[in-house]
């Protein structure tokens, strides 16, 4: 049987004149033109984290972090909105963590890479990244607003005003989870993979059952890419402001979101919101700059550590 | 070989009583074993489950417009696609108008809107993202490598709100100066911020393509005395062309449904138009800024979770071809026919 390549060449071959190169051509210019590529994007990131950082950093204070706003926004800090969205990827690591690790264990584990099953979770895997961040604020809405919150208010409310059945943290965060899921599972996956089989193989020769043998050997080794994924999913999450301006974020509250259904401040939102809708935006603008560079370098450092995790773990699987 | 680093590679391992301690297993009924894997596997069927719901819920909300012939009289799919007559003597028009006296639910110049905003963020985001994996894949040594592919994932990580903020308030004057357009926030300044957004998705996938060219590939042509760029541009570039043609589907895919980068810098004037210095209104950003102000079961409301639905339906469609080509190309590549 041919290989791929011997195929190639027996077609090259047979076909040499298309494939007759000329000599001459230095190919200077296909070269230059994709470093021309690559040095544009890195000028247009340059740009975006100059501009920002410059009108950004002046701000930046202890108090700016601290301290709720005051006066319409124009004065004070955004504790508020960094409490906000830190309560909001905690409870969304929450929920995402397990439910991501164990998908991407059960397709790694309990499944052949090519059977139906497989290939059915992996559509959905991709199908769910790709659904944009709007439609799952409508999701949110729709369904743990309006049917999961509004359900348990049928069932547990006597009065008139809603409990459950509006925007609030805990919806926000679960509908986050569910965008942020495949970030989970492709990043364990991932490290699932750079697990030597000696290692399983041994387990199960000391007697261990499958369970054991996950609980004790897969997961502390596939620890790295659990952890990127994670991070990953945090430094996504907090900077998504779709899938919450219908499901719990609010522009300005005088309390912090302490229960699970409380509305909160978020840093996204907060920054969507000045942009747009303050009425005097020079005003507004220096602690907008300093929001959004908080937010920028709060994102910056998660991807950062997940980048060099991630790096770690691949040298690790190529020395294995 | 290496050993010592960690010890437990099987065949270095010493009888150590400590270790064996360590590893010693209970024995598990089997009832539990039965019921772990079970649960494993109700995880795992959670995406299944998420997108069939997304789709189920945000569906549901839109069934009025084909059942209920009160939205009809103001919203059917009739009404939202085909030219209408508002007002008695005056000529049919396309409109998008959902809070005036006369309602008009029309989605044509919502779909321009989208169309000239994603066009653009292609114009700016295939060659970029394309040359970028090109370089990266063919022509940069290993340690420019490992500068390149991080700072475009860092570019990826970049929120889209402060991509938004940037077309804002950064890029937009200087933009309009250049463009001498009268809206300071048009389809341009979206769709270049758009583009930023879609960069990094078309860099990753197309470079992921080139470098799965196998290796024998590369020396055949090498061996014929082809030049290292010849073999690039003539052999390994045709070879990856499906995963590129993916990689920019895809990338087209993010760009119609991105939402808060068109809001922020479209300026969000549902006009139908050919110029692409006027304002445009995207279906994303109509869902994102409306749906706050409408009433729960209204019409408008119907029409939104209507056009939620359709962006669901051409994302998954284009998600799921996507797929397809990737899947094939690596397989083809593997020299698995």
């Amino acid at each position: 049987m041919k290989t791929t390549a011997e195929k190639e060449i027996t077609e090259v071959t047979t076909d040499s004149i298309s494939y007759r190169f000329k000599v001459k051509s230095s190919g200077l210019v296909p070269r230059s033109l994709a470093l021309l590529a690559v040095i544009i994007i890195i000028a247009i990131l340059a740009v975006i984290m100059f501009n920002i950082f410059l009108d950004g950093i002046g701000i930046i204070s202890w108090g700016f972090l601290t301290q709720p706003p005051q006066q319409g926004m124009e004065a004070g800090g955004i504790f508020p909105a960094i409490f906000g969205t830190v309560a909001l990827v905690i409870l969304m690591t929450v929920a995402v963590l397990p439910i991501g690790v164990l998908s991407a264990i059960y397709l790694h584990e309990y499944t052949s890479p090519n059977s139906k099953i497989t290939r059915l979770i992996k559509i959905a895997i991709n199908n769910l990244a790709g659904v944009p961040s709007i439609v799952f604020g409508l999701f949110g809405l729709g369904f743990f607003i309006g049917f999961i919150g509004t359900g348990i208010d049928s069932v547990f409310l006597e009065g008139n005003r809603p409990v459950w059945g509006q925007p609030a943290i805990i919806w926000a965060a679960l509908t986050l989870s569910l965008l942020t899921l495949p970030v989970v599972i492709i990043s364990t996956e991932e490290a699932l993979r750079t697990i030597p089989p000696e290692l399983k193989d041994a387990s199960y020769a000391l007697g261990a059952t499958k369970l054991q043998t996950i609980r004790r050997i897969i997961i502390p080794q596939a620890m790295p890419g659990i952890l990127t994924g994670a991070i990953l999913s945090i430094s996504r999450g907090a900077g998504e402001v779709a899938p919450i301006m219908f499901t719990g974020a609010a522009y300005y509250l005088p309390y912090l979101p302490i229960k699970l259904n409380d509305q909160f401040m978020e840093l996204g939102y907060h920054i969507y919101v000045m942009a747009t809708q303050s009425p005097d935006v020079e005003k507004t603008k220096p602690i907008l700059f300093g929001t959004v560079l908080v937010l920028l370098v709060l994102t910056f450092l998660l991807n950062f550590t997940a980048i060099f995790i991630r790096s770690k773990m691949r040298r690790r699987q190529i020395s294995a | 070989m290496p050993t010592g680093a960690r010890g437990r590679t099987p065949s270095t391992i010493s009888i150590n009583v400590k270790l064996m301690e360590k590893y010693r297993f209970k024995q598990k009924s089997r009832a539990v074993e039965f019921l772990g894997e079970k649960f494993i596997a109700l995880n795992a069927f959670i995406a299944i489950i998420a997108v069939l719901l997304i789709f189920i819920f945000i569906f549901k909300e839109s069934i009025p417009i084909f059942t209920s012939s009160d939205v009809q009289k103001e919203a059917s799919l009739h009404k939202m696609m085909i030219k209408q007559v508002y007002y008695e003597g005056r000529d049919a028009k396309w409109s998008w108008q959902p809070n005036s006296d006369v309602p008009k639910y029309s989605l044509l110049p919502l779909f321009i809107g989208t169309l000239k905003a994603a066009i653009i963020a292609m114009l700016v985001a295939i060659p970029l993202g394309v040359g970028a994996a090109i370089y990266s894949s063919e022509f940069s040594s290993k340690h420019i490598r490992e500068i390149i592919k991080p700072a475009i994932e860092l570019f990826a990580g970049i929120p889209s709100v402060v991509l938004g903020f940037f077309a804002l308030m950064i890029l937009a004057t200087p933009l309009q100066k250049i463009l001498g357009s009268t809206f300071r926030l048009n389809a341009i300044n979206a769709g270049i911020a758009l583009g930023f957004a879609v960069i990094p998705i078309i860099f990753s996938i197309a470079e992921d393509a080139l470098t799965s060219v196998p290796r024998s590939l590369r020396e055949a042509a090498l061996a014929l005395g082809a030049s290292q760029w010849q073999v690039s541009l003539t052999m390994v570039l045709p070879a990856a062309l499906p995963g590129i043609v993916a990689g920019i589907v895809l990338g087209f895919g993010r760009a119609i449904g991105e939402t808060m980068i068109v809001l922020m810098a479209s300026g969000n004037a549902a006009i139908i138009s050919g110029s692409l210095t006027d304002s445009v209104r995207t279906f994303s950003a109509t869902i994102a800024a409306e749906l706050a102000e409408v009433v729960y079961g209204s019409t408008h409301y119907n029409v939104l979770f209507f056009i939620g639905t359709l962006l669901f339906i051409f994302t998954f469609a284009i998600n799921l071809c996507g797929e397809f080509v990737l899947v094939k190309l690596k397989t083809r590549l593997q020299g698995e026919y």
